[in-house]
C-alpha cells in the first residue's frame, strides 16, 4: 500500500502527461516524421523538380508535346503493355484455378504446388531465364533451328509481346490465388439451385459463377495493372524503351533530372489513381456466401481421350512452370564463354559456385545485399510493428493518413521511390542528418526500407487485429507496466506474423533491382545489379548462379512462413 | 481489503455520456454488483475503477487515496474479464503466475502462492495444462485464481458467467461467492443478470442509460424498488395505471381507467411518493402474489395464455383494461385453459405503489 502512493506521487507528472488527451500524439508523432521525411518529402522534391523548367509547367508541356512524342508513346506503350498484360494474366489464372479447384485429373496434384513456381522468381531472374529458353539465341528457337535446318531462328521472344509474356508468367499468379479463394468460396449449391431451377450449362456460367467471381477478377486486375505500369525490367531486357519506366530511366542517365522527375510524376499519378480506386474498390465489395461448411466435389475427368488430352496438357504446363528454374540451374553450371550457337551449353563446372564463397570479388555482392537487406529490414520491423501497434490500438486523428502514407510506397513504381530519393537525398539535408546519401552505402538500405514499408506493418497488424485487447488489459490489470506487458504477451502472440512479414522484406529486399540500378554506388554495388553486370559481360553462369542463389533463399522463406502462418503469409504481398 | 469512493464521476464518449453524474460508495469488504441491461454503464464504470477509463469528470478514491488518473498496472486490482483473456501461449501456472513475477516474489514464494491458490479454485491437477486444453469452467477458474493471487486491494469481475453453459453458471455463481467470503476481498461485480445479482450481491446498483436507477440490498430492490424501471427490470411484475381516490389512515384505495377498486398500504410505496388525492400511480403486483379465489381484492378475467414450467403454471388474464401475468404453483396437477374464466385476489399487503 505504502509503495503505491510513494510511487504515484512521485510519478505524478508523468502521470499527468501519460493520461493527458494529446498524449497519444506524442507517441505517433515519430511515425508521421519518418513518413513525412522519407516519403512525403521525398515526393515533394520530385514534385518541385518538375517544375522547375523555363517556366512552370514547360516540362509538362514538353511530356505531351505532339511534334516529340516520345513520351506520349511511351505513356500510351506502358497503358497498352499493362492492359495486354491484365487480360492475358486474367485467362491464365482464372483458367488455371478452375481447372486445378474443379476439376480432377491426372496430373492435377504436381501442377498445383507448381502453379505458384513464377512467385519465387525475382523479376531480374524470371526475365532472364525466359530470355535463355526463348529469346534470339534461346534454347528452344535455336533447337528448331537445328531440327528443321533453317538459316535464321523460327520464332523468338522480343519486343513488346515478350514483356507481355514474362508479366503473364509472373503475375497470373495474382489472379490465381483470388480467383481460386473465391472458387473454394463458391457454394456448389448454388450452382445446383440454378440447375434445378432449368438453367443450362452457359446460363449458369454467365449467371452465376462470373459475377460471383467479378470482385476478385476486379481487384486482381487493379493490381496487375498498376504492378505492369511499374514494370522496369522485362522492358530493359526485351529492349523496350518507349515505356515510362524506362524513360525515367533514360531521362535520369541522360542527366536530364528536370524531364526525369515530370515522368516521375506522371507515373505518381496513375499509379495512386490506381491505389486509391482498388482501396475503395475492396472496402466496397462483399459477396459472403450465407452457406457454411462447404464441400466443393471436383469433377472426375472420365472419358479416355480427355484423360490423355489433360494429361499432356498438364505435362507441358507442368514444363513450362519448372524449365525457368532448370534452365538456371543447367546454365549456372556452365562454362562462361563456350556457350555460343549450340543448342544447350557443352562444358560444365562447378567453378561459380565455388567463387561465389571463395572468391572475394564474386561474394563481395553477396554481403552487400545482406547487409543491405538486413539494416533495411532491421528498419521495417521497428517501424512496421510500431505503426500496426499504433494502427490497430490507438485512438488517433489521422489514422487513414498514417494508413494511404504507408501504402503509397508500395504503389510507387520502384524507379520512381528512387528518382524522389535521389531528388530529396543529393544534397545535404536534415533528416539524413546533414549528410548527402546518395552514393553512399546508406541510400539502398533506405530505398529497399521504404520499398518494402507495408509488409511488416500489414502481416503485424493482422495478427494484432486477432489479439484480443482484453488479453493486454489483463496483463495491465496484473500490474505490468506497457512495456512488460508488450514484451511478454504482445509480442510472443503477434510473433509468427511479425517474423512472416520480416522474412519477405528480407527476401525483396535481397532481390530488388528497380530502384537499385538507379542508385547503387559503385562501393556497395548489390547482387541484383551484379547479375545484371555478369549478364553484360556474359558471365551467365555466374549470373545464373547468383539467381540459384536468390531463388534458394525466396524458396526457404516460403516455406517458413507457409509453416508459420498456415498459407496466410502470402496475403502479406 | 480498501473502500471504493466514487465522486461526481461522468464519462463522456464524444458526445455521449456513458455515465452520468455517478455518486457511490462501495464498503471495505463487501460483495457489490452493478446490474443493468447493455449500455447503461455498468461496464464503463468497472473499467474507470480498473483505470482502462478515466472519468471525463470526479474523482474516484481507493480508502482516501486519490485514483482517477492512475494507471492501472499502480492500482493493485484484480480483474476477470468477460472472455478470460487468458494467454493463450502460457500455461495455467504461468497465467497465473504472471502477476507475482511482476511483482518480483522469489521463485519460491510464487511456487507456494501458486500452489495454493490453484488448490483454492480446484485445478490442483491441472498446472501445467495449455489454456486450449481447459474447458470453459476451468478457464474460468484459472481467471480466478490469476486474479486473486496477487492478493489485490479490489476484486472486479466484468460478466465473468456469462460465456458458461446454464448449468455450470450456477455451480460457479456459489464458487466464486464462496472464495470470496473466505478471503473477504472487497468485490465489485458486473453484470446483466438478475439472479446472478439477487444471490450473490450484499448490494446492488441498477443503472440504466448511464443513470443510478436505485443502490440496495436485493432485499431492498426486490421488494421496494424506488421506480418502475427497477420494478420492471427486477423479476417479473404487473405494471397497471391508476389514480389515487381515497386515503384511510393506513389504507390507499385506487381506481383504474375502467373504474376498478383496489385498496392496498401506505407503507407499501416508494419513498418518492407523495400521497395526494387524485395523483397518478403505478401499481406493481408480483406474478407470484396473485392467487386463484376470492379475498382482499377480488377481480375475474378471461385466461388468454397458459404456460406449464412444472413448478408452477404461468397465466395471462384478461382484465377490463389492462391484462396480468399470475404465476400460480402447481399443487394437485390441475389448471385451466385458455379461453376460462378465473377469479383471482390480491393481498393489499401485495400491492406496491410507484411514482411516475
Amino acid at each position: 500500500m505504502e509503495k503505491t502512493h510513494h510511487s504515484s506521487s512521485e510519478g505524478n507528472a508523468w502521470t499527468r502527461l501519460t493520461s493527458a488527451n494529446w498524449f497519444v500524439y506524442i507517441l505517433v508523432a515519430p511515425l508521421f516524421l519518418v513518413l513525412f521525411a522519407y516519403v512525403v518529402y521525398p515526393f515533394y522534391q520530385t514534385f518541385k523538380e518538375s517544375f522547375s523548367g523555363d517556366d512552370a509547367l514547360s516540362n509538362y508541356k514538353n511530356f505531351f508535346n505532339i511534334a516529340s512524342p516520345a513520351n506520349i508513346e511511351a505513356l500510351w506503350t506502358s497503358i497498352y503493355i499493362s492492359a495486354i498484360s491484365v487480360i492475358c494474366c486474367a485467362i491464365v489464372g482464372v483458367t488455371m484455378a478452375f481447372l486445378l479447384e474443379r476439376y480432377n485429373f491426372p496430373g492435377r496434384r504436381i501442377l498445383s504446388v507448381l502453379v505458384l513456381v513464377p512467385m519465387a522468381l525475382p523479376p531480374l531472374v524470371g526475365v532472364l531465364s525466359f530470355t535463355f529458353l526463348y529469346g534470339d539465341s534461346g534454347i528452344f528457337p535455336r533447337a528448331f533451328q537445328h531440327l528443321f535446318g533453317l538459316e535464321q531462328v523460327p520464332f523468338s521472344l522480343k519486343g513488346i509481346w515478350g514483356v507481355i509474356v514474362v508479366h503473364t508468367f509472373t503475375m497470373y499468379t495474382y489472379f490465381y490465388l483470388t480467383a481460386s479463394a473465391a472458387i473454394k468460396g463458391l457454394d456448389p449449391a448454388l450452382e445446383e439451385a440454378a440447375t434445378s431451377l432449368g438453367a443450362g450449362r452457359i446460363r449458369v456460367w454467365t449467371k452465376v459463377i462470373l459475377p460471383m467471381l467479378t470482385p476478385s477478377i476486379v481487384a486482381s486486375s487493379l493490381l496487375v495493372f498498376m504492378i505492369s505500369m511499374a514494370s522496369y525490367t522485362a522492358p530493359l531486357m526485351f529492349g523496350v524503351e518507349r515505356t515510362m519506366t524506362m524513360q525515367i530511366y533514360l531521362s535520369r542517365t541522360n542527366g536530364n533530372l528536370d524531364m526525369a522527375a515530370t515522368q516521375s510524376m506522371i507515373l505518381s499519378f496513375v499509379s495512386i489513381t490506381f491505389l486509391i480506386v482498388m482501396r475503395w474498390y475492396q472496402n466496397r465489395r462483399n459477396y459472403q456466401n450465407l452457406s457454411k461448411g462447404i464441400s466443393v466435389h471436383r469433377s472426375e475427368v472420365s472419358s479416355r481421350s480427355m484423360k490423355i488430352m489433360a494429361t499432356i496438357a498438364s505435362f507441358i504446363g507442368t514444363l513450362i512452370l519448372i524449365l525457368p528454374i532448370l534452365v538456371l540451374i543447367l546454365i549456372s553450371f556452365s562454362v562462361d564463354g563456350a556457350w555460343k550457337t549450340q543448342i544447350l551449353p557443352t562444358d560444365y563446372t562447378l567453378d561459380h559456385y565455388q567463387a561465389l564463397f571463395t572468391d572475394e570479388r564474386t561474394w563481395r555482392p553477396i554481403w552487400n545485399s545482406i547487409q543491405m537487406g538486413i539494416v533495411a529490414t532491421f528498419g521495417n520491423i521497428l517501424f512496421g510493428v510500431a505503426a500496426a501497434y499504433a494502427m490497430v490500438r490507438l485512438n488517433f486523428k489521422g489514422k487513414t493518413l498514417l494508413d494511404i502514407l504507408i501504402m503509397v510506397p508500395w504503389a510507387l513504381p520502384g524507379t520512381v521511390v528512387a528518382v524522389n530519393l535521389i531528388a530529396a537525398f543529393s544534397t545535404e539535408n536534415i533528416f539524413a542528418f546533414n549528410q548527402v546519401l546518395v552514393g553512399t552505402f546508406w541510400i539502398l538500405p533506405l530505398a529497399y526500407f521504404i520499398r518494402h514499408l507495408p509488409l511488416v506493418f500489414r502481416s503485424t497488424s493482422a495478427s494484432l487485429v486477432q489479439l484480443d485487447q482484453s488479453i493486454e488489459e489483463a496483463s495491465r490489470s496484473l500490474g505490468a507496466t506497457w512495456w512488460y506487458s508488450f514484451r511478454r504477451i504482445v509480442l510472443p502472440l503477434t510473433f509468427t506474423g511479425i517474423l512472416a512479414g520480416t522474412l519477405l522484406a528480407l527476401v525483396q529486399s535481397f532481390g530488388e533491382f528497380v530502384a537499385s540500378i538507379l542508385i547503387y554506388s559503385t562501393s556497395t554495388i548489390p547482387l541484383s545489379v551484379a547479375i545484371f553486370q555478369k549478364l553484360y559481360s556474359f558471365k551467365f553462369g555466374t549470373a545464373c548462379a547468383y539467381g540459384v542463389l536468390q531463388i534458394c533463399l525466396i524458396l526457404i522463406v516460403l516455406i517458413i512462413s507457409e509453416k508459420l502462418s498456415k498459407g496466410s503469409a502470402g496475403s502479406a504481398i | 481489503m480498501k473502500s471504493v469512493k466514487i465522486e461526481n464521476v461522468s464519462k463522456k464518449f464524444g458526445h455521449i455520456h456513458g455515465v452520468k453524474d455517478l455518486d457511490l460508495h462501495i464498503k471495505s469488504g463487501e460483495f457489490f454488483t452493478f446490474l443493468g441491461p447493455s449500455g447503461c454503464g455498468k461496464t464503463t464504470t468497472l473499467r474507470m475503477i480498473a483505470g482502462f477509463y478515466y472519468p471525463t469528470d470526479g474523482k474516484i478514491l481507493f480508502d482516501d487515496f486519490d485514483v482517477t488518473r492512475l494507471q492501472p498496472n499502480k492500482r493493485n486490482i484484480g480483474m476477470v474479464f468477460q472472455n478470460y483473456a487468458l494467454f493463450p501461449h502460457m500455461t495455467v501456472d504461468e497465467n497465473i503466475a504472471f502477476g507475482l513475477q511482476v511483482r518480483k516474489f522469489s521463485k519460491a514464494e510464487i511456487k507456494q502462492k501458486v500452489d495454493r491458490i490453484r488448490g483454492l479454485v480446484h485445478l490442483s491437477q491441472y498446472g501445467n495444462r495449455k489454456i486450449n486444453e481447459l474447458s470453459g469452467g476451468q478457464q474460468q477458474r484459472v481467471a480466478l485464481a490469476r486474479a486473486l493471487v496477487i492478493e489485490p486491494d479490489i476484486l472486479l469481475l466484468d460478466e465473468p458467467l456469462s460465456n458458461l453453459d446454464a448449468k455450470l453458471r450456477e455451480e460457479t455463481r456459489v464458487e466464486i461467492k464462496r472464495i470470496q467470503s473466505e478471503l473477504g476481498v472487497t468485490t465489485i461485480y458486473v453484470t446483466h443478470d438478475q439472479m446472478e445479482a439477487m444471490s450473490m450481491s450484499d448490494r446492488i446498483m441498477v443503472m440504466e442509460n448511464g443513470n443510478v436507477r436505485q443502490i440496495g440490498t436485493p432485499q431492498e430492490i426486490y421488494n421496494r424498488p424506488s421506480n418502475r424501471f427497477v420494478a420492471d427490470f427486477i423479476g417479473e411484475t404487473n405494471l397497471i395505471e391508476a389514480t389515487i381516490d381515497a386515503i384511510n389512515g393506513n389504507d390507499i384505495q385506487v381506481k383504474t381507467a375502467s373504474g376498478l377498486i383496489l385498496t392496498g398500504r401506505k407503507q407499501q410505496s416508494s419513498p418518492t411518493l407523495t400521497h395526494m388525492i387524485g395523483d397518478k400511480v403505478f401499481i406493481s403486483i408480483r406474478p407470484e402474489s396473485i392467487h386463484e379465489g376470492t379475498g382482499e381484492n377480488t377481480l375475474t378475467g378471461k385466461i388468454t395464455f397458459v404456460e406449464f414450467t412444472g413448478i408452477s403454471v404461468n397465466y395471462i388474464v384478461e382484465c377490463l383494461d389492462f391484462s396480468l401475468k399470475v404465476m400460480i404453483i402447481n399443487m394437485n396437477g390441475q389448471f385451466k385453459k385458455i379461453g376460462e374464466e378465473i377469479t383471482l385476489t390480491i393481498a393489499q399487503d401485495s400491492l406496491y405503489f410507484l411514482g411516475e
